[in-house]
């Protein structure tokens, strides 16, 4: 039966359709991997009433024919997408017992597809973190480890349950979100496939804020064929967010060909850093071999403002996290502070806060909080607007010159372990999204893909960043890449 | 045109102990939107509805929610803009203004700091003495309104009502062109009849839908005048903010207030701190709201939730098509075709509902008998039982068609006085009210002649001291009215009484 929640949702769908398995034997196979897998505090609440029911309605759905291909599919959702009666408290404190009255656009658009909700994913506290220790609920455990040592090593984040999750085969897939890598640094660090959307794709409706300009929702999948399914069903124009593109979806299953031939594949320079291991420098180099063989054309190219991207990024996500969580009051929803006689409204916010926010949040908050101060609004957050504009300009030029799409390692290492970073300077931390920032900061798409495993037998990624609004091309890319690469390793089972 | 045939008012001058001191005064004046949803949400905007039940998931800062642009009230702060003469902006953009409060559900408030919608108009105030200032606009932008705290329900805890929260406010700047508490007040009520013309806000001051930041400073006579030329605001001295208030009285009497405060500390060598001051209508003072330790830093930045805001020229046109004519030019039109007085025009446009009323009664025949109407009798009379004209029982037909009979002859304005009163209080076609109850006017000579004569023959003595004394005919006539019931042509009954008696 645990084969069962192995299987791919290319697989799966069509299993489902020949009658071969059920979503309800699907689901079950995944919630008892859920429940054996503890170990990895990946879930941190599960539903397993809902799953089981929507399950049975898929089922029904899908014997009476035409059903859409997420139907019956188990899925992982991240804390940070509110889910109607179900907590939702973007792994902080805060937000402690907080079950919204409301459905995300984009887990209601996979439910009205008759996919099914396992439960909610651990993840950084409010999507603020690269190693998903900030967490209310505590760390996430990579399912990989170094070797045959057993120390714990962090799965990435901010969408480290999501990672773990799907990599520890505890559900066929699951949704992600990505501010500054959060979906394609913990992909790449389990071995799984991960798209951060051209932002505007996915709508934000219902999905907790960390910093407006930036936050995309994303599938997190075990192959680039699941991400393009998953990827068709959550995307889409949404009315209730603004920032939400108006603009015809393509079919991103038709897409993948696994042709290549004629295309032009970016290598930046920048993105060829100081002290970077070997072992990435050779990933890469592999890469770029295996889309020449597929026949693409490999151009050296340049992103002349990459190295100001993480700053430009740790100002404006920090400045728009400051006022997007203010709402956290302790007023309407969420923790309060018990106050102590003649404490009044300043009191309230200031030991709520205390209490509710983790460090790395407070930290964030701070950090916001002074850039769009008086004073120094001009020096940081209007010099990195400009910074984002300069970015975002230097993927136009590449593009407007006929570079399809760009190869970049995706992290700057394999997976490390949990703790190992908590003395060090935040900065290192930050560190981690030194390739992924600038994809968010130019609202592209991004694909982070498992391209091979380091010596110690840690998954290591490759990502394709594309045009605009063309996801599609970026899939088939990411596609011929797998087809390459021959990628098929799993963690072994040790939880 | 029609500034240019006012005057400019003189500024208020307040003698201080030691020096004479004039008074500068700017506005941000808070318009409610007159939107039945909110700015950037479907939540109903209806005043009075039971606390906390106009309130959806975005205004209430739940997470994850976004906002998203109501177009009419886009529309609405257009039309105030072209309204105001002002430029309109097709591109403008939304700010967050940062600060905690519980009724700022999210902690920040939706505004326009950088780009508004509208950019610099006019406002054209007149004094009622021949003379008026023109105001210039700086800017008019969108915002969100706040919601309410409730202090005073209970001893220990706050109350929050959020069904105000996100309510769309136009917020009007005026430039520091005002020059004294009753220009302060003037600058106001034109602002609330334009806006009221417009449709774009009901202008109810009681309700909170029109409040104003008053700014208030004062300098040394000739420095505004420095100010003016060079438009450098270090000419004029430090302002203090009031905040919030609602009544144009209370308006005046802060101003007053903080002018005299003002002056007082910069005679004694003091300083003014900009600030932000409270009026207390009980004590009739202004106080400061909060210590420098407490000043805000709002902390704007542009709101990365809403994309910039994008109108289209052609749509500004049609907005622009559909204008309705303006307290200014009607009041021109109202001088010019009706021959009325700038004091007359200014009564009957007033109010757009006033005017309507008014133009529909002069169909019926002379506008300045139709304003005499309108504005003494039918205004007097309402505002006795202290109605409007949306409550008026009297239609501008039955007004029309009482002065028709005046115009006519066949009543007389004493009687159409009396007719007046009973359309007003039982209704009816005035021409056959006339008609059933025998109000009709006796225009017929012979018919007074004959009264005249009844007269003169039972009063032998009256006649002789009227020969001595010719004022006397006055009592004749009025036995003569006497005895018509008041309905002999008044004219005739004059000219027949003199003939008779000089006969």
């Amino acid at each position: 039966m645990s084969e069962l929640s192995k299987l791919t949702i290319a697989e799966a769908r069509d299993k489902l359709r020949t009658g071969d398995v059920t979503a309800v034997e699907l689901t079950e196979a995944c919630l008892s991997e859920i429940e054996g897998a503890k170990a990895l505090n990946a879930f941190v609440h599960n539903t397993p009433e809902i799953a089981l029911d929507q399950a049975k309605a898929a089922d029904e759905r899908i014997k009476g024919g035409d059903a859409p291909d997420m139907c019956g599919i188990p899925l992982g959702i991240k804390d940070l997408f509110c889910t109607k009666g179900v907590p939702s408290q973007a792994a902080s404190a805060i937000l402690g017992g907080f079950k919204p009255e409301y459905e995300s656009t984009v887990t209601q658009n996979l439910f009205d597809a008759g996919a099914v909700m396992l439960g909610k994913l651990n993840m950084d506290e409010f999507a603020m973190g690269s190693s998903n220790e900030t967490s209310t609920y505590g760390d996430v455990v990579n399912p990989w480890r170094r070797g045959n040592e057993d120390t714990a090593l962090t799965p990435g984040g901010s969408s480290g349950g999501s990672a773990a999750a799907v990599a520890a085969d505890l559900c066929l897939a699951a949704t992600g979100t990505d501010t500054g890598g959060s979906i394609r640094q913990p992909a790449a660090f389990v071995g799984i496939t991960g798209v951060k959307p051209t932002y505007g794709r996915c709508s934000r409706w219902g999905i907790v804020a960390f910093a407006s300009s930036l936050d995309q929702a994303g599938p997190m999948t075990k192959t680039v064929r699941d991400a393009a399914i998953m990827l068709q069903t959550m995307c889409g124009h949404d009315p209730k967010d603004s920032t939400s593109a108006d603009l015809a979806v393509p079919d991103f299953e038709a897409a993948l060909t696994g042709d290549i031939r004629g295309k032009k594949i970016g290598i930046p320079k920048e993105y060829r850093m100081d002290g970077m291991p070997d072992e990435i420098e050779k990933l890469w180099e592999q890469g770029r071999e295996m889309m020449r063989d597929a026949g693409a054309e490999i151009v050296d190219i340049s992103l002349p403002h990459t190295k100001y991207a993480l700053p430009a990024y740790y100002v404006i996500a920090p400045a728009e996290a400051s006022s997007n969580l203010a709402r956290y009051d302790g007023v309407r929803f969420g923790h309060r502070a018990k106050l102590a006689q003649g404490d009044g409204i300043t009191e309230m916010y200031e030991k709520t806060r205390a209490e509710g926010f983790g460090d790395e949040v407070k930290r964030r908050v701070m950090v916001g909080t002074y850039v769009l101060s008086a004073g120094f609004y001009d020096a940081y957050y209007n010099r990195a607007r400009k910074v984002r504009a300069l970015i975002k300009r230097d993927f136009e030029q590449v593009f407007d010159q006929g570079i399809d799409a760009i190869l970049t390692p995706a992290t700057p290492s394999a997976a490390f372990g949990l703790g190992e970073m908590s003395d060090a300077d935040p900065v290192q931390m930050y560190l981690n999204d030194v390739f992924t920032v600038t994809v968010n900061l130019a609202g592209l798409p991004g694909v982070a893909v498992p391209a091979g495993l380091d010596k110690q037998g840690l998954p290591l990624g490759l990502q394709l960043i594309g045009k605009p609004w063309a996801e599609d091309e970026m899939l088939n890319f990411a596609y011929c890449l797998e087809q390459s690469t021959g990628f098929v390793e799993k963690p072994s089972k040790w939880w | 045109m029609l500034d240019l045939t006012y005057d400019t008012p003189k500024p208020k001058v307040i003698a201080g102990a030691k020096h004479d001191w004039e008074l500068v005064i700017g506005m941000e004046v808070h318009a409610q939107v007159s939107s039945k949803a909110k700015l950037f949400s479907g939540a109903s905007t209806q005043f009075g509805a039971e606390p906390n039940s106009n309130v959806a998931f975005v205004d209430a800062g739940m997470p994850g929610m976004l906002p998203v642009i109501n177009e009419g009230c886009v529309a609405l702060a257009v039309k105030t803009g072209l309204g105001l003469k002002a430029q309109i902006n097709l591109r403008s953009a939304f700010d967050r203004k940062n600060y905690f409060y519980p009724d700022l559900p999210q902690g920040y408030q939706i505004s326009q700091l950088y780009h508004p919608i509208v950019g610099e108009g006019e406002v054209l105030v007149e004094m009622g003495d021949g003379t008026a200032r023109m105001v210039r606009i700086e800017r008019i932008h969108l915002e969100q309104d706040a919601g309410k705290s409730i202090h005073d329900m209970d001893p220990a805890m706050s109350f929050v009502d959020l069904n105000r929260t996100g309510v769309a406010l136009m917020e009007i700047v005026s430039r520091p062109d005002i020059r004294g508490p009753e220009e302060a007040a003037a600058y106001i009520a034109k602002l609330r009849q334009i806006l009221r013309y417009l449709g774009t806000c009901d202008g109810n001051m009681q309700n909170g839908n029109l409040r104003a930041d008053v700014n208030v400073s004062v300098c040394r006579p000739g420095q505004y005048e420095k100010y003016q030329e060079t438009q450098d605001f270090s000419h004029l001295g430090t302002r203090c903010e009031i905040k919030n208030m609602n009544s144009m009285r209370f308006i005046q009497q802060a101003i007053e207030y903080e002018a005299r405060r003002q002056i007082t500390i910069l005679e004694s060598g003091g300083s003014i701190d900009q600030e932000t001051r409270l009026y207390d209508p009980d004590k009739g003072e202004t106080r400061s709201m909060r210590s420098k330790e407490e000043a805000h830093d709002y902390r704007y930045f542009p709101d990365p939730d809403l994309l910039p805001l994008e109108i289209e020229q052609a749509w500004v046109d049609e907005i622009a098509s559909d204008m309705p004519e303006l307290p200014d030019e009607k009041k021109a039109r109202f001088i010019s075709d009706f021959s009325l007085s700038d004091y007359d025009a200014s009564v009957l446009t007033a109010e757009a509902e006033n005017a309507a009323y008014f133009e529909e009664v002069a169909t019926h025949g002379d506008g300045k008998l139709a304003a005499n109407w309108v504005i003494n009798e039918l205004f007097g009379r309402l505002k006795k039982e202290d109605h409007d004209i949306t409550e008026t029982p009297v239609s501008p037909a039955q007004l029309g068609a009482i002065i028709e009979l005046i115009a006519k002859g066949d009543i007389s304005g004493k009687i159409a006085k009396d007719l007046f009163e009973i359309v007003y209080t039982e209704g009816g076609d005035p021409a056959q009210i006339v008609e059933e109850r025998g109000m009709k006017q006796v225009t017929d000579t012979s018919a007074i002649e004959a009264a005249v004569d009844q007269v003169i023959a039972d009063n032998p003595a009256q006649v002789e001291k009227a020969k001595e004394n010719p004022k006397l005919a006055g009592w004749f006539v009025g036995q003569v009215m006497k005895a018509t019931g008041g309905k002999a042509n008044p004219k005739a009954v004059n000219e027949i009484v003199a003939k008779k008696l000089n006969g």
